[in-house]
């Protein structure tokens, strides 16, 4: 049998050193189990030189290991001093393989086989998971690795790089400048990685920089070599080096084993905490990045936080403050404690929330107390936050034509839902109808509660399904009539390119788009031609019920779609029932007709369509475009970005594709579910009530976007300084010229520093608008909005 | 896809000029000049100088405005429409200014400049009107990195295929992929050829050697003779693109340094005209 502590913490992150640190300061016998042969690995593994940042600025820190902003190195020296000065009892080489028994006697089984036992468990092993190996005899050898660091440091060997995603391809080609390399690939393309990566790697092969091994696996490595299995049989590659980029497993499937349970399967769900971090598992502590707190002050305030539980000391989280802050300024000014507890009561769907998800789910939010009139939102606003009502109520105001007409909303309800749900302007102004107290919460944040809590996926789906059919389909419908045809929705989901409906097919149903969108093509002269595109928020399937024909065209998912199915029948009861209903399908149907016979005068329309929507567009909410038929490439776009942000371009005229004369630069189009916004950890991403998705300060500069984004559109950089004034230059010649990089300063800053995401912010704050467009001077450069570009092809304008 | 500086603003800055040019016109018949004959001395010389001089100042201000980016005016699109009708409606203006009185001085001089100018102007105008559309079209989708990697690797080909065929023809192989040029002089990139590329030579050679050589080379020799084509091909089409983008920039390198010596010229006129005249 092996020793036995008090407590025992697994990963020593930012949150285990932190827990490690108090329980050793307060004279708690602990054991802290780290994998690797250093401390905090997810840091270690950080850039070098890279500038840690100490986010949020107001939660103060409360942990004995000091942490603030600065460079990776010198936090990590801190961190190896205090912890020998605190003596911390750490264990290197231990990763812990299982878990088991219960509170007060748990066993933890290491990777050598080794065992002790504790009373308490503190999990704190981040989200970076293991990183994934070939899983063949010889995969340990020392001149094999599974990450990559500096490519530069390489030259003049023979290496084998294994794996087809981003990271692979990106090491190959960096490592092929200096040395002769070997990409295996198990598949016969690169299609898991990014277009951008994708053509890079082709590129390479053709030019035979590199050469690529398709449907090739390893089998075992030698000593001189690696065996692969090949279509052809096993082959030998001599190498000096593998370096393998295989992704990580993510640490859901280990963290499961030990008992803990997940709300849902889907990958943003957290798992369930009490107030005090202990999971469903007594005993059990969870904290840090896997408990859902992405950032490293949270992490070390909740290691020393969960110590002092441990000891039954109910110490006020170190986020008290921020709520006070938040509710300073509610009339009365009352306790945290006490505010909480009114929401709890006051909105339903927040009952179900652990009192830790709801004072997370606080902390992110904005407390609002609008008087009577003050308006919250107005209607095509992009803002996509989500509002809870504590008190009072509100007024929307549903009909454009008429702001008189108005629904009414009370305490408890919630609004704000349906742009979130499918990415896109607001559909109605909403405003106080009395003194209230609303809660705003940003998106990501609603996304993470509504993976992680059943119930508020299930009340949201229900009350959305309701509104977006009253909205788009039956305006001025009271909610009773339609529940009949309510009940009977079904919420289905298409992959790209999925069928929602075929030509030809009988017509029993409606599809509402409740998010992504959709092509429309028809069968013309033996051929699929697209005719046109429907965005979310619209719907799709009238026409078969109106006319009581087969399917008139095919309708395919352009993105990933999620679509309500209304029941044809209870519709066109709805539609007897309800002239006005009838009367708005019939007039869609006569426009669509009408439509319909236009885009076959315009046979090259569905061509421009369908290459726009293999660009992605179908995600887009606003997209440059160059008119090549106009443009003469002088590069003034590039520069006119470049002068306005920083030195820095966010956007690359020549590169991406061109189809006639549409040529689609590489530069964000701001997606309807931004796809940058996934993984960022102080929620940095933000979209702008005019629709741009731009890079907040609060960016701490991790990459994640950068990985994230298919597009290719986001790059770290640190700024530029500013340049002399343009007649300085023109007449002394002081500093860069216009649309010229700072050559002196970037040979001074390129490498390291405090790079940060930058992006195209469509110049959001510039007075005019997007600088690229007003600085083309032959007008080849456009931004437009998908759906009203595809229109203006399909109908020939 | 949508509209030319040309129809920018439904013709809006060509009015203006209309207007210009109709004013200056209008006054010029009215006048009756003291001495019967107009010239830059009288008071409608002086008008019609001075609206010159802003003029041109204006138009090259343009340079400037160009680099001003992100300021929140007109777009360049507005500004260019503007300066190529104004600009051509000058014409008018300082030809009816000088009352068609030229000589051996520096006010012809700064007038010639300003005609070279003009006339280098609708140059760029032309091809900015035209080239674009050539060039694409000339791309075929691709970039011209794309193409020169194409030829790269037709290169590497040819050479590899080259091998067993001896070395005559390893000669032409080689010459013909390292000593093309694409691109190389200013007269070669506007002319788009190269009266000796290695490249075309190698490929009415291989063509000759195979209609004298014996059947078995001939059929060797073909693989290589339809790769060089098709490398000639690319080797065309990449200098296409250099050409054309050299005459999308050449007259640029004209218009704007003669503006300057215009700007020069036209002080000297007018400080002359004062204290001179
Ligand atoms: C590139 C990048 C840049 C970032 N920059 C910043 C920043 O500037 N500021 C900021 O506040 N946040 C930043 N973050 C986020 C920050 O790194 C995390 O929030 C933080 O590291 C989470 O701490 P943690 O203690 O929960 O887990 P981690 O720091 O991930 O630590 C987990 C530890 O557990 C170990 N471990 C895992 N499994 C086992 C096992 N089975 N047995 C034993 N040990 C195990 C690991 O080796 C690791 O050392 C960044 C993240 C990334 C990826
Ligand atoms: C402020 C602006 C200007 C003033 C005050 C001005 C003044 C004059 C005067 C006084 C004359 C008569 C000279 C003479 O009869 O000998 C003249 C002639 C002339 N000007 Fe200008 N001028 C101006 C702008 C211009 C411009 C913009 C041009 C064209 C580029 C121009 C080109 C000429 C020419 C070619 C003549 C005829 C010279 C000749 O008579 O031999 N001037 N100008
Ligand atoms: C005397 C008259 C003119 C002067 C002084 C003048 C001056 C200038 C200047 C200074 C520039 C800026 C170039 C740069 O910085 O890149 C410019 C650009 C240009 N001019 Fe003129 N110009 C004149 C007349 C004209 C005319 C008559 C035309 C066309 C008919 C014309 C067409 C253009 C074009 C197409 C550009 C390039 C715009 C760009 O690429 O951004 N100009 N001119
Ligand atoms: S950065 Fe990429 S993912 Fe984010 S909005 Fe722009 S294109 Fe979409
Ligand atoms: S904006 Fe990008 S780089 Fe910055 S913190 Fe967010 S994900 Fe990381």
């Amino acid at each position: 049998m092996g020793e036995h502590f008090k407590v025992a913490i697994v990963g020593s992150g930012p949150g285990g050193l932190s827990a490690a640190g108090h329980a050793a300061v307060t004279g708690v016998s602990h054991v802290l189990l780290e994998q690797t042969d250093h401390l905090s690995d997810t840091i270690y593994k950080y850039q070098k030189g890279k500038l840690v940042m100490a986010t949020p600025d107001i939660l103060p820190l409360r942990s004995d290991m000091s942490f603030a902003m600065g460079i990776r190195e010198d936090i990590l020296q801190t961190w190896d001093d205090e912890a020998a000065k605190h003596v911390v009892n750490v264990r290197y080489k231990a990763e812990v393989t299982a878990i088991s028994g219960s509170k007060g006697d748990f066993t933890l089984t290491l990777g050598n086989g080794d065992t002790l036992t504790c009373e308490f468990v503190i999990f704190a092993i981040g989200l970076q998971g293991n990183l994934r190996k070939m899983g063949v005899e010889g995969e340990d050898r020392e001149w094999i690795q599974y990450q990559l660091d500096d490519p530069d440091e390489y030259a003049d060997e023979t290496i084998v790089v294994v794996g087809a995603g981003d990271a692979a391809i990106e090491n190959a080609v960096a490592l092929s400048k200096q040395n002769n390399v070997v990409i295996v690939n198990r598949r016969d393309e690169f299609a898991r990685a990014k277009q951008g990566n994708n053509s890079l790697i082709t590129a390479a092969i053709e030019k035979g920089e590199l050469e690529c091994l398709y449907s090739a696996s390893p089998l075992r490595v030698e000593d001189d070599g690696i065996i692969l299995k090949t279509p052809q049989g096993e082959t030998k590659v001599a190498c000096n080096r593998v370096i393998a980029r295989l992704g990580a497993i993510p640490p859901r499937k280990f963290v499961e084993s030990c008992g803990i349970e997940f709300p849902s399967d889907d990958p943003a769900a957290l798992p369930e905490l009490s107030g005090e971090y202990e999971s469903n598992v007594p005993g059990l502590y969870i904290i840090g990045a896997l408990a859902g707190y992405p950032l490293i002050k949270q992490a070390m305030n909740q290691g020393y936080e969960v110590v002092e539980y441990i000891q039954g000391n109910h110490v006020k989280p170190a986020d008290e403050p921020l709520l006070e802050e938040k509710f300073r300024n509610l009339p009365g000014n009352p306790p945290v404690d006490e505010v909480i507890a009114h929401i709890q009561d006051s909105v339903p769907l927040l009952a179900g929330l652990t009192t830790l998800q709801l004072r997370e789910f606080l902390i992110d939010s904005d407390v609002h107390t609008p008087t009577k009139g003050d308006i919250v939102f107005e209607r095509n606003d992009y803002t996509n936050s989500f509002f809870s009502i504590v008190d009072g109520g509100v007024d929307i105001q549903v009909n454009p034509d008429d702001p008189s007409v108005t629904v009414g909303l009370g305490q408890g309800a919630f609004f704000g839902e349906m742009g979130l749900l499918s990415g896109r302007r607001r559909t109605a102004t909403v405003l106080a109808s009395q003194p209230s107290l609303l809660i705003e919460t940003p998106r990501r944040t609603m996304i993470k509660l509504i993976n992680s809590v059943e119930a508020v996926k299930r009340v949201m789906d229900e009350v959305a399904v309701g509104r977006q059919i009253q909205t788009y389909i039956a305006p001025g419908i009271p909610m009773e009539e339609l529940e009949e045809l309510i009940h009977a929705v079904q919420v289905e989901e298409f992959d790209q390119g999925d069928v929602l409906f075929r030509e030809g097919d009988a017509g029993d149903c409606l599809y509402l788009i409740q998010r992504g969108s959709v092509t429309v093509s028809r069968e013309i002269g033996g051929k699929e031609s697209v005719i046109s595109y429907v965005a979310a928020g619209n719907y799709v399937g009238e026409m078969a019920l109106i006319s009581n024909a087969p399917r008139s065209a095919t309708i395919k998912a352009a993105v990933p779609v999620e679509a309500l199915r209304l029941d044809g029948e209870k519709f066109q009861q709805l539609m007897e029932r309800n002239p006005s209903v009838r009367e708005l399908m019939e007039e869609k149907y006569r426009g669509r007709m009408l439509e319909n016979i236009e885009s076959t005068k315009q046979p090259q329309a569905g061509g421009i369509i369908q290459f726009l929507v293999e660009q992605g567009l179908g995600e887009a909410t606003d997209v440059l475009l160059i008119d090549e038929a106009l443009c003469v490439r002088c590069d003034n776009c590039e520069k006119a970005c470049a002068e306005t942000h920083f030195g820095q371009s966010r956007l690359n005229r020549e590169a991406g594709p061109t189809y006639e004369s549409i040529h689609v630069p590489t530069s964000c189009r701001h997606c309807e579910h931004p796809h940058c916004m996934v993984d960022c950890p102080p929620d940095a991403l933000r979209r702008n009530p005019n629709g741009e998705v731009y890079v907040s300060d609060s960016c701490i500069g991790c990459g994640n976007c950068e990985r994230n984004c298919p597009y290719g559109v986001i790059h770290m950089a640190a700024p530029q300084p500013k340049k002399p004034g343009l007649l300085q230059w023109l007449l002394f010649g002081r500093g860069p010229g216009p649309g010229q990089p700072d050559a002196e300063w970037l040979a001074a800053h390129g490498k390291g520093g405090a790079k940060k995401a930058v992006k195209c912010d469509m110049c959001k704050d510039i007075e005019g608008g997007a600088s690229c467009v007003r600085a083309c001077p032959t007008g080849a450069a456009l931004r437009v909005n998908p759906s009203e570009f595809f229109k203006i092809v399909s109908q020939g304008r | 896809m949508h509209q030319s500086i040309l129809v920018f603003r439904n013709y809006l800055y060509l009015k203006w000029a209309l207007l210009v040019v109709a004013v200056a016109i209008g006054l010029y018949v009215l006048h009756d000049p003291a001495y019967g004959v107009a010239n830059g001395g009288t008071w409608l010389g002086y008008g019609l100088g001075t609206i010159g001089a802003l003029l041109i100042v204006w138009l090259m201000w343009f340079g400037i405005r160009k680099r001003r980016y992100g300021a929140a005016s007109l777009s360049v699109e507005d500004w260019l429409s503007a300066h190529v009708y104004l600009g051509l409606a000058l014409i008018f203006v300082a030809t009816l200014h000088t009352g068609f009185q030229f000589g051996w001085n520096v006010h012809t001089l700064a007038y010639a400049l300003m005609i070279f100018v003009i006339g280098s102007g609708v140059f760029g105008l032309v091809a900015y009107l035209r080239v674009p559309d050539l060039m694409t079209r000339n791309r075929g989708g691709a970039t011209l990195d794309q193409i020169l990697q194409d030829i790269a690797e037709l290169d590497a080909q040819c050479r590899d295929m080259a091998m067993s065929l001896g070395d005559k023809i390893n000669q032409i192989v080689l010459h013909a992929a390292e000593d093309t040029v694409i691109g190389g002089s200013f007269r070669q990139q506007l002319s788009g050829r190269d009266a000796d590329c290695p490249t075309i030579a190698a490929n009415r050679q291989l063509q000759d050697l195979a209609a004298s050589a014996s059947t078995a080379q001939s059929e060797n020799l073909r693989g290589l003779i339809a790769l060089m084509a098709r490398k000639e091909e690319l080797v065309r089409r990449a200098r296409r693109d250099v050409r054309y983008k050299a005459l999308l920039d050449v007259w640029l390198y004209i218009h704007v340094p003669i503006s300057f010596a215009l700007l020069a010229a036209l002080a000297t006129h007018i400080v002359a005209v004062f204290f001179y005249w």
